[in-house]
């Protein structure tokens, strides 16, 4: 049985509510769920992102990274084109390329000098013919037969997801028209430059993170700094966004110019003093400036099962969620800017990446929300989790006070982890 | 007049002071009004990249940072306890100095026990005015790429 089926039919023992309101506590707790995930999500039909185009700009550029816990090499070779395959030497299985980001003619594997070129095909084996006549590799090596497995790999305006798994559809499908068109709201037609990159270890499973970004109605709850400052417009419209799937999604909000006006003339009318007696010093942090020409001025989206895609005003950055372990996970940000940003612009948003990563005003809460979760369920691995906001379904809404991006993740999870649905007591809606 | 070794230790053990024993309402007074405070990497700063983890082109970014911390932000009770090393000065002069430090950061969060949290150096640009030795510049190079959970205090 191959380690695959093997995952699969380990979990079909265990069983899930058939109602998509309920989430149990144990998905987050157990080592069998998260060893099935190596295989059924992150080895299984799902595409996930990996670096930027930007970032392997010349041939020879190379991005060391990771499907899940799986190393992965990400190359642009001379003819222009991106390749990537498991970074895993094909002769005892060490580390290709150990840097992070770097630059190379090729790849030689510390530990017996085989050598790869930037495809990853095997080109050379060192002592292949032995020494004087004896030794060496036998007859019938076959170089072309010991590659690192390659990946299926895709590029959505200037992001690039990998898969090791043949079946994924095709990424347009995957993501479907709502997804591509907010992707390419934000990255369409331009060139990222990155402005720096960080690593922020969080304390707990890396569902916890998706299920955090896709809950849009914590935000004016959890996170007091806007409110705090009187920095918030409260009269913003807005929507989430369910893909087809449920997997993806993107929650939204923009200035409502009209109500604005209008609300600034009934405060000033009513001489309303404003709810907060503290303000910013130097507010010019949350000066702005329009980022594509519309209104929008938050855009967070999420593509299953770890990538993300945030616009915060005009913090653009794109985060990469890696499961570490049971209870650990990196969160990978690479802020963003572009190539036509003018110097002021630029500065804007170095003032801006003072909201997000580990160091965030907003975001500095979710680094330790998902925390203070995995240590509040321990003992609780036969319960579950409700997700009863804004009904029961996984589906899009003008609303943001709803959990069914959640849902909808929860949704795609379930069935690819292969878990036996609705014979929970109780819980059959 | 004091020389400029001697100055720089004194404001850096009332800086690390300010933030491990408090009020941290005096850390941003360890700064000029224009002064440029970030938290950045040591790949970030190899590479030349400009974003912080905090990101401050002046003193009332600072005192907003203080401000946040106790008035908006959320997170468990921690503290730090600051280690440095000797500045290692660089350039000196009558009006100021450059000057690079180790630091180690170890923190105890609620009744946790002392982990350590940070490691790197400071790279400064110190102006002396009058009795007075201030930061202008402070580019806190964390040697590690990853931050552990949350940052809230300043390093
Ligand atoms: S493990 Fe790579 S050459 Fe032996
Ligand atoms: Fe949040």
């Amino acid at each position: 049985m191959s380690e695959g089926s093997r995952a699969a039919t380990a979990m079909a023992a265990r069983s899930w509510p058939r109602s998509l309101a309920e989430v149990p506590y144990w998905v987050f707790q157990e080592e069998d769920v998260y060893r099935a995930e190596q295989q059924n999500i992150f080895h299984g039909p799902f595409w996930n992102y990996l670096c930027l185009e930007a970032e392997l700009a010349e041939p020879g550029d190379f991005c060391a990274t990771f499907i899940g816990e799986q190393p992965v090499l990400v190359t642009r070779d001379h003819d222009g084109e991106i390749y990537a395959f498991e970074n895993r030497c094909a002769h005892r299985g060490a580390l290709i390329a150990m840097e992070h980001y770097g630059h190379a003619r090729d790849f030689t594997c510390v530990y017996h000098a085989w050598t790869y070129n930037l495809q990853g095909d095997l080109t050379g084996v060192a002592f292949e013919e032995g020494i004087n006549g004896k030794g060496g590799m036998g007859k019938d090596f076959c170089k072309a037969a010991h590659s690192p497995r390659r990946l299926r790999l895709a590029s959505v305006h200037g992001l690039v997801f990998g898969s090791l798994d043949n079946d994924v559809p095709e990424i347009e499908e995957y993501l479907g028209q709502e997804i591509l068109d907010r992707i390419e709201r934000v990255l369409g037609g331009r060139k990222p430059v990155v402005l720096g990159r960080f690593t922020q270890e969080l304390p707990n499973n890396w569902k916890l993170y998706m299920e955090n970004v896709k809950d849009s109605y914590h935000a004016s709850i959890l996170h007091l700094f806007f409110t705090t400052f009187g920095l918030n417009k409260l009269n913003q419209k807005g929507g989430i966004i369910v893909s087809e799937n449920g997997g993806h999604h993107v929650s939204w909000s923009a200035i409502n110019r009209e109500a604005e006006a209008k609300a600034a003339s009934t405060y000033k009318d009513q001489n309303i003093r404003s709810d907060s007696e503290y303000q910013l010093e130097d507010p010019s942090l949350v000066d702005s400036f329009s980022e594509v020409g519309d209104d929008i001025t938050l855009q967070i989206l999420s593509v299953s099962p770890g990538f993300v895609l945030q616009q915060i005003q005009n913090s653009i950055a794109v985060r990469q969620v890696l499961p570490t372990g049971v209870d650990t996970t990196s969160l990978n940000w690479t802020y963003l800017g572009f190539e036509d940003d003018t110097e002021e612009q630029q500065l804007t948003r170095m003032k801006q990446s003072n909201l997000v990563g580990p160091a965030g005003y907003v975001s500095m809460e979710d680094g330790a929300i998902g925390g203070f979760v995995q240590r509040g369920i321990a003992g609780a691995g036969s319960e579950f989790a409700t997700l009863q906001m804004g009904g029961d379904q996984a589906v899009s809404s003008e609303s943001r006070v709803t959990e069914a991006s959640i849902r909808g993740f929860w949704k795609v999870y379930r069935e690819a982890m292969g878990f036996t649905v609705g014979e929970t007591e109780g819980a059959d809606t | 007049m004091t020389d400029a070794f001697t100055r720089i230790s004194r404001a850096q053990g009332s800086y690390v002071r300010a933030i491990d024993d408090g009020p941290i309402e005096d850390w941003p007074e360890h700064f000029t009004d224009n002064a440029f405070y970030k938290v950045t990497t040591a790949d970030n700063h190899r590479r030349g990249l400009p974003a912080g983890v905090i990101w401050a082109d002046n003193k009332a970014m600072l005192k907003d940072r203080v401000s946040a911390l106790k008035e908006a932000n959320i997170y468990e009770p921690h503290a730090y306890r600051h280690l440095l090393g000797q500045p290692a000065i660089a350039e000196e002069s009558e009006t100021g100095a450059t000057s690079e430090t180790s630091f180690l950061v170890v923190r105890i969060t609620g009744n946790g026990p002392t982990d350590i949290f940070a490691s790197g150096r400071y790279l400064d640009e110190y102006v002396f005015t009058g009795g007075r030795t201030l930061l202008n510049k402070r580019i806190v190079v964390c040697d590690s790429s990853r931050i552990d959970t949350l940052l809230v205090l300043p390093l």
